[in-house]
């Protein structure tokens, strides 16, 4: 039976100050956190909605429902919206911001205000964005290739360009703030090998954005530049190439796709090991495997350009460099195994989706091997089996590991617990979705159906149609989520400090956290995951 | 006392160096004249040598710059060489990946 | 002891409530500064990238295209940003002695240096300008292949190369505008009395900004004026 709703009298960061100018000039990190949640969750749903377009349009054969010119428009804007609004990020500026100082014992991160720009940024760059698919959108794919883009398209181009080129500072702020904080902000005692895996992997992310973001900033600048005043040089007929677009693209797209997952790795080893009783397995490797991802990650970008045109010989130094990549990922998978064996499992909310994340990406990065096979890769490049496979990884990765963070610390963001039996439910519904929606699309790619079609042959209806199906039931498991959390805030049970019983700092504070997180500075004398010394909870009760 | 010396990396109130006067004017005398002699050498006929010194010569320009103006010599903080390096690792990294691709392909005609 | 440096430092009006003292504070200020100018190489370095594609590309229309930017001028552009780093080091180390009007005069000196810069490089474009020399519908260029007056260059790959030679020398200007209005208010800021041995970590971080704009244009230069300039 849920309690009466008795709102917490302790202050904390939620109740110090009421009012919308107290959220819209705050510096406090846990409300900006929140801040970018109702951003990002807003522009999930923009992308989802044009991910529904798609899937309506390619219930049938033939295209009926829009234009093919149309139809460019909702792929390159799904994929616009949902990677750079969304997933990118996602759990860096929501549960990084919210969490990171608090993990490593500190008040705030290190550049307070810098912290609350990086939103500003952000949401000049979404209404810029909203702006752009208001009068029409790009048509160019989220990849933005030349010379389409630069000379043949009669879309909103600049200014798609121009929105992603100031969300890229946001990235950068970001990351820039969490590798100080990290380095600079620790309280005594927590050592870089005290960490929780969760802030290693938030500043593994935190290097590629500031590495990375910078070369697709100039590349999109380069694009708006030669559009609007006339330039050449991506322009074949005037000596330009357009394969330095591609490289310069993906320079930054590949290691992005890494800031997609890093964080959701993090998330994973924070729930497998509270809910399973133990410490995660081989600490070194996983820290040193979230470091290695983030360098390696840099090393393969041209693997998305097998068949564009670049030479044979750089195409095999890239395939070779993209089976590397993959080694310290299947590091991680095998010690999150080796963590559950002989723990105790519990299969509350955020464990079924680390269950589903550790499957999911599994699957997801196996098929990336087999495009990284040169052979391989020259058949189903650009099919059906390309997006399958980032969305297992994206979707079945990266946002199973948002939702189970979201989950996991929502008690401490929140004060309250969500309904455990409906989270159960939503996330077995997310996942049933999540299959029926994608396991089909690997065998569309491998049967030659092109993406980015607006028609194809009728032999490929099917698989379509049970596609659209199960994107209806993932949207299902998407909503319920918003609707028991907002649900929580009024009517859940309140939530002590540990509802877990869960080692870190962040569950040695009340929930919600008071606004400078601790009274007093921690000093740190424990390793990490100290589940040892941690009593378990009798049992995880099912509220309705 | 909780609140004094955060963490390893940080340090209170070490004192900054200042730099003697006649140090920054001296930096400003060699990158003056290294400035005319790369102008100046490159008008002479070196061959393949000539863009070989040019990037050299300001190389080492950037580097005294980093050094002494921007007190990287003087500073006690590893993580700020670190940076530096890494940055320079990354960037030759975008270069010379990108290479492979370009030097084992023809030249349009 | 009761008098602890940390103790001393909650006294200082600069001390942010989140730091423990003000040397965690300059620690954190100056590593932010530098991982952001490791951004900023990255960023220029996708222009390098391209620079470097089209010049082994093209390289007789790239040596011609040189040859037409004005070499003294260049050089002598250098020159004023070399002593505009002079100058704002020396502010720094006035800050540093507590030499208010000093550390004043060596900001407004920086600030006339990167001024005269932006009025050479206006200059210079607007001579490419007229000579029909920018990229785009009004873009003419002619020339012969060096040491082959009878072989005519393509004119379209020496666009390439002042497309380059805008986009770079464009986004270099730009950092400079944004410089000047930093060093604008540094000076209001150092007027006003707020450096001193104690707390100068604006000045030493917008130095370090200063000098990296520097650099970039110390590779600039050869990159686009020295090309072969023998011939």
């Amino acid at each position: 039976m849920s309690s009466v709703a008795i709102t917490p009298e302790r202050p904390n960061y939620l109740n110090q100050e009421y009012g919308v100018r107290s959220w819209l000039l705050t510096t406090d990190h846990k409300r900006i956190g929140l801040l970018y949640l109702m951003s990002i969750t807003f522009f999930f749903f923009i992308g989802g909605f044009f991910a529904l377009l798609i899937r309506l349009e390619l219930l049938t054969p033939a295209g009926d429902l829009v234009l093919a010119d149309t139809y460019n428009k909702l792929f390159t804007m799904h994929g616009q919206v949902m990677v750079f609004f969304f997933l990118v990020p996602s759990i860096p500026a929501v549960l990084g911001n919210f969490l990171v100082p608090i993990m490593i014992g500190a008040k705030d991160l290190a550049f307070p205000r810098i912290n609350l720009l990086s939103w500003y940024v952000y949401m000049v760059a979404g209404l810029i964005m909203l702006h752009c698919i208001l009068i029409g959108g790009a048509d160019t794919g989220w990849t933005f290739y030349t010379p389409f883009s630069t000379a043949f398209s009669h879309a909103s181009v600049i200014e798609a360009g121009v929105s992603i080129f100031i969300a890229g500072f946001s990235s950068i702020l970001t990351g820039l703030n969490i590798v100080v904080t990290v380095h600079r902000m620790r309280a005594p005692g927590m050592t870089w090998s005290r960490l929780p895996l969760f802030v290693w992997s938030q500043y593994a992310t935190s290097i590629i954005m500031l590495l990375g973001t910078p070369v697709l900033a100039i590349t999109l600048l380069l694009v708006v530049f030669e559009r609007a005043f006339n330039l050449g040089i991506f322009d074949p007929n005037r000596g330009g190439d357009p394969l330095l677009f591609q490289h310069l693209f993906w320079f930054y797209s590949h290691p992005a796709v890494y800031i997609m997952i890093l964080p959701a790795m993090g998330v994973v080893s924070e729930v497998v090991a509270c809910f399973t009783r133990k410490r995660i397995f081989g600490y070194s490797a996983m820290a040193t495997a979230v470091i290695g991802i983030a360098v390696l990650g840099f090393l393969v970008w041209a693997h998305h350009m097998f068949v564009a045109g670049i030479s044979l010989y750089s195409a095999l130094v890239f395939s070779l460099l993209s089976y590397f990549v993959a080694v310290p990922s299947a590091v991680k998978v095998f010690n999150w195994t080796a963590t559950m064996y002989k723990g105790s499992i519990k299969f509350t909310t955020p464990m079924l989706y680390a269950f589903g994340f550790i499957g999911l990406f599994t699957m997801g990065g196996l098929t990336g091997l087999f495009l990284a096979c040169l052979g391989v890769d020259v058949h189903v490049t650009d099919t059906y089996f390309v997006i399958a496979h980032f969305h297992y990884i994206m979707v079945g990765g990266a946002v199973m590991g948002y939702l189970g963070g979201l989950h996991y610390w929502w008690p401490k963001i929140s004060g309250r617990m969500y309904p455990e039996s409906w989270g159960r439910l939503a996330a077995l519904i997310v996942f049933l979705g999540f299959n029926l929606t994608f396991f089909p699309q690997f065998v569309l790619g491998y049967l030659g159906m092109p993406r980015r079609y607006w028609q194809y042959p009728q032999e490929f209806q099917v698989l379509n149609i049970l596609s659209t199906a199960g994107a209806t039931i993932l949207a299902v498991g998407y909503v319920l989520p918003m609707i028991y959390f907002v649900w929580s805030m009024r009517y859940g049970k309140i939530a002590d400090g540990n509802p877990w019983h869960a080692a870190g700092l962040e569950w040695m504070t009340p929930s919600p956290p008071p606004t400078f997180n601790f009274d007093e500075t921690p000093v740190v004398t424990w390793e990490a995951y100290n589940y040892e010394e941690i009593p378990a909870p009798e049992e995880v009760r099912i509220e309705r | 006392m909780p609140e004094h010396s955060m963490t390893e990396d940080s340090t209170s109130h070490h004192s900054e160096h200042v730099l003697p006067t006649g140090l920054y004017w001296a930096i400003w005398a060699i990158l003056i004249c290294l400035t005319f002699f790369t102008a100046w050498i490159a008008t002479v006929d070196l061959g393949w040598l000539n863009p070989v010194v040019a990037l050299l010569i300001a190389s080492f320009k950037a580097l005294v710059v980093i050094l002494y103006f921007m007190h990287v010599k003087y500073t006690s903080e590893k993580l700020t060489k670190t940076v530096g390096l890494a940055t320079l690792f990354w960037l030759a990294l975008l270069l010379f990946l990108t290479l492979t691709d370009y030097a084992t392909r023809g030249v349009p005609s | 002891m009761s008098d602890s440096p940390a103790v001393l430092d909650h006294h200082n009006p600069e001390l942010r409530h989140h730091f423990a003292d003000m040397g965690q504070q300059k620690n954190a200020a100056s590593l932010g500064m530098w991982l952001f100018l490791g951004t900023e190489v990255m960023f220029f370095g996708g222009m390098f990238l391209a620079y470097l594609i089209y010049r082994r590309w093209y390289y007789p229309e790239f040596v011609v295209a040189s040859n037409s930017l004005n070499l003294p001028i260049g050089a002598a552009n250098t020159a004023i940003l070399i002593c505009s780093s002079l100058s704002v080091a020396l502010a720094i180390r006035a800050a540093q002695t507590n030499k208010r009007v000093q550390t004043v005069v060596m900001l407004v000196l920086t600030l006339v240096f990167g001024l005269a810069f932006l009025g050479v490089k206006a200059k210079e474009w607007h001579d490419k300008f007229v000579e029909h020399h920018v990229p785009g519908t009004s873009f003419h260029f002619e020339g012969s292949m060096p040491g082959h007056p009878e072989a005519k260059i393509n004119p379209a790959h020496a666009q390439v190369f002042f497309s380059m030679y805008f986009a770079m020398t464009g986004m270099h200007a730009l950092h400079m505008i944004i410089g000047v209005g930093i060093f604008l208010w540094l000076i209001y800021q150092a007027w006003k009395g707020r450096f001193n041995s104690e707390y100068y970590t604006p000045l030493e971080n917008s130095g370090l900004y200063w000098h990296f704009v520097d650099i970039i244009w110390i590779y600039l230069f050869p990159l686009f004026y020295l090309i072969d300039r023998h011939k």
